[in-house]
């Protein structure tokens, strides 16, 4: 899960890594009233989970109140790369005297960490690692041994600070490393990390991605998350414990296993090509025990999805038997009744198979198809798709 | 021959007493596997009853630890069948065993605790083999089962697979069943994971009963680009692959933890193109992969 830049800059304040003031705000007159209350210079940041927020007129520097209502007002609303801000942060100004680059990630290549920085600050990063890679520490840390302050001073030199600088960054990098491990993040992230022209190091805007594996040791985490933002069936489905993504197409898509369900989709996304373009709807893993319950919930998931035409259930019987997938099917639209509306097609192989399509051709519902195959259920559905 | 896992090797659950550590430590039994017993410190002393593969009641005994269990019982292997929130002391507590071979299956173990375990592993000197964690383990089919993998999709073959997905690796079993397997081994699709597409390839290329080899991968990291240099440098026998998520949507998290297109890293169709690079022929199905496989096992002429 990406979080806002407030909500990364209140993490790092428990940490102890120096951070403005910064106050959250959804009207103009809320950051007037936020401005009136820093005092000064401050900034207005539109807060959206994309980078370049700058060049798109997302970040605006105001003098007084009346500058940061009327920043807030070009702010707000604001399209930036598809995510439309609802929601500033005034944040206090700095006086900058240099920009640095840290930031603390997960290496999945080398099943370790690492740790980037750089004296050339405030660029993005890829582009940085293109143009100037020389500029760039790229410095292994020890899952084991983490950032101790021996490392962070490491780290310090290897990226080129001056001396006079590296205790100083140095304990940031530690209290930076605190959050990433602290939170269980897989990016801590902060550009620029400045100098003020006071000496001070501050870090003055942060990202920060948390592992939602690791959500049971923080209660705090679900909190975090925007469920304004979230597109509804996700949100619906994620109540129901259910593994759905939803995408742009017409056809729904139901499977077991993480692997199988992302082939489905590719796997309708080429037989569409031959029918009208159609594409998958979604993604949705039921995992192994496919109960009647489960598929339920899958099934009105997908059937709430008004994009829907058809739907393609695809599954291999491994720990779970198809005949229980089967009846899983036959009483999801029982349950769902008139609610289950849209073509199915189904596909079954595995354990049990020959009682799985015996039980769904026995009970010869209307709506329902059955392939032999996942090539022909997928353009199957593709094709009912279409023709809806 | 076998890859990681064969007839002779004794098998101990860690977790052995729990409802998923159970229902399948019996379908392991039934399955063949020598099953010797289990871990689980707060009911040690006691026995759990399951059934062999002959209808034989087996009475396994549990353990406190896995050193114990080693020591009674010369098991070689384990299998994890722990909550994610214990999942990384059940490792760090198999690697102190040294027992050779680990096989972890739960799902959502955070992925710093794989990388604490992973870092701990390799400071031990990997004496242990780490399979998973969020995999359906290892199969060598009518030899030996640990994991979740059905023992029942087809039999001893020519083919050795190495997958990210478990299901995927159940469909393409089943699509090549008339050709059987040395070994089917799901590595897991998780961000950290601790065998990898290298390891089971470098294996496989070593076993002279694997003959052709399959390789799964999906979105996310860049596993498979490394697995088409190891490929390209150090593989002889034919290799077809197949890659899924080619129509994942950017930044979106498919079901498994590691599959995550981010920017333009990670995508199915970069994967595609680095083992097609090196000589790999990628289906753009799961059919398509095993026509493919097909057509270069009889090329061989075996």
């Amino acid at each position: 899960m990406d979080l806002y830049e407030y909500q990364a800059r209140d993490l790092f304040e428990k940490y102890g890594v120096p951070v403005l003031p910064g106050i959250v705000a959804d009207t103009p007159e809320d950051v007037r009233a936020a401005a009136e209350k820093l005092g000064g210079v401050v900034v207005v940041k539109a807060q959206v989970k994309t980078g370049g927020r700058g060049k798109a007129g997302g970040v605006k520097v105001a003098k007084n109140a009346d500058e940061a209502e009327e920043a807030a007002k070009a702010i707000l609303g604001l399209d930036i790369k598809g995510h439309v801000v609802k929601r500033v942060m005034v944040a206090g100004g700095a006086r900058i005297a240099q920009e640095f680059y840290f930031s603390v990630l997960l290496d999945r290549a080398n099943r370790s960490y690492l740790s980037l920085t750089s004296v050339e600050g405030g660029m993005e990063i890829e582009q940085l690692a293109v143009e100037k890679p020389e500029a760039l520490a790229r410095i292994e840390v020890d899952p084991g041994t983490g950032i101790s302050p021996e490392k962070a001073r490491e780290i310090a030199v290897a990226a080129n600070f001056p001396a006079e600088l590296v205790d100083k960054v140095a304990d940031v990098f530690v209290k930076l490393y605190d959050v990433y491990t602290g939170e269980d993040a897989t990016l801590v992230e902060v550009n620029p990390l400045i100098l003020s022209e006071e000496g001070d190091v501050i870090a003055l805007d942060g990202k920060v991605t948390l592992d939602e594996n690791a959500e049971f040791r923080h209660a705090g985490h679900a909190l975090l998350e925007d469920k304004a933002a979230a597109d509804p069936l996700e949100a619906k489905a994620k109540q129901l414990d259910l593994n759905y993504v939803k995408l742009d197409g017409e056809v729904g898509i139901i499977g077991n296993g993480a692997g199988l369900v992302m082939s489905t989709l590719d796997v309708v996304a080429y037989a569409g090509e031959n029918h009208g373009g159609v594409k998958p709807a979604n993604f949705l893993d039921i995992g192994g025990g496919a109960s009647a319950e489960v598929m339920a919930n899958g099934l009105s998931i997908i059937l709430g999805d008004p994009q829907v035409k058809a739907v393609f259930v695809n599954v291999f019987g491994g720990i779970t038997a198809c005949d229980q997938v089967a009846k899983g099917i036959v009483g999801a639209l029982a349950e769902l009744g008139h609610e289950a509306n849209k073509p199915l097609v189904v596909r079954l192989d595995g354990n049990n198979v020959a009682e799985g399509r015996r039980i769904l051709e026995e009970a010869a519902h209307p709506l329902v198809t059955l392939a032999d195959n996942m090539d022909q259920g997928a353009d199957k559905a593709a094709e009912l798709a279409n023709a809806a | 021959m076998t890859i990681f896992l064969n007839k002779d090797n004794k098998v101990i659950v860690q977790g052995i007493t729990g409802g998923e550590g159970s229902k399948h430590t019996a379908r392991m039994l039934a399955a063949g596997t020598q099953v010797v017993g289990g871990v689980n410190a707060r009911k040690a002393g006691t026995t759990v009853l399951h059934t062999d593969k002959d209808g034989n009641d087996v009475e396994l005994p549990v353990f406190a630890s896995v050193t114990e269990a080693i020591e009674a019982t010369g098991a070689d292997v384990s299998i994890a069948f722990v909550p994610p929130a214990f999942t990384k002391d059940a490792v760090i507590e198999a690697i102190d065993a040294e027992i050779p071979l680990l096989v972890i299956i739960t799902e959502g173990v955070p992925v710093q605790d794989s990388a604490e375990f992973w870092a701990y592993a390799k400071e031990q000197g990997e004496k242990t083999r780490i399979i998973g964690p969020n995999c359906p383990g290892i199969i060598s089919p009518g030899e030996s089962l640990v994991g979740i993998t059905p023992a029942n999709i087809t039999g001893k073959g020519p083919i050795g697979l190495v997958s990210k997905s478990g299901t995927l690796t159940y469909q393409m079993m089943y699509e090549l069943r008339d050709l059987g397997f040395s070994t089917a081994i799901g590595i897991g699709g998780d961000p950290i994971i601790g065998t990898t597409h290298i390891d089971a390839l470098a294996a496989f290329e070593a076993d002279p009963e694997t003959k052709a080899i399959v390789m799964i991968g999906e979105i996310g990291g860049d596993a498979e680009e490394r697995a088409a240099d190891f490929i390209k440098a150090n593989v002889t026998k034919p290799v077809v692959g197949y890659v899924a998520g080619f129509t994942a949507p950017e930044g979106k998290t498919m079901g498994h933890a590691g599959a995550i297109v981010s920017g333009s890293a990670g995508t199915a169709q970069a994967k595609k193109e680095a083992l097609e690079a090196a000589g790999v022929k990628v289906g753009k199905t799961p059919s398509e992969t095993a026509r493919l496989l097909r057509e270069v096992y009889e090329a061989l002429g075996a």
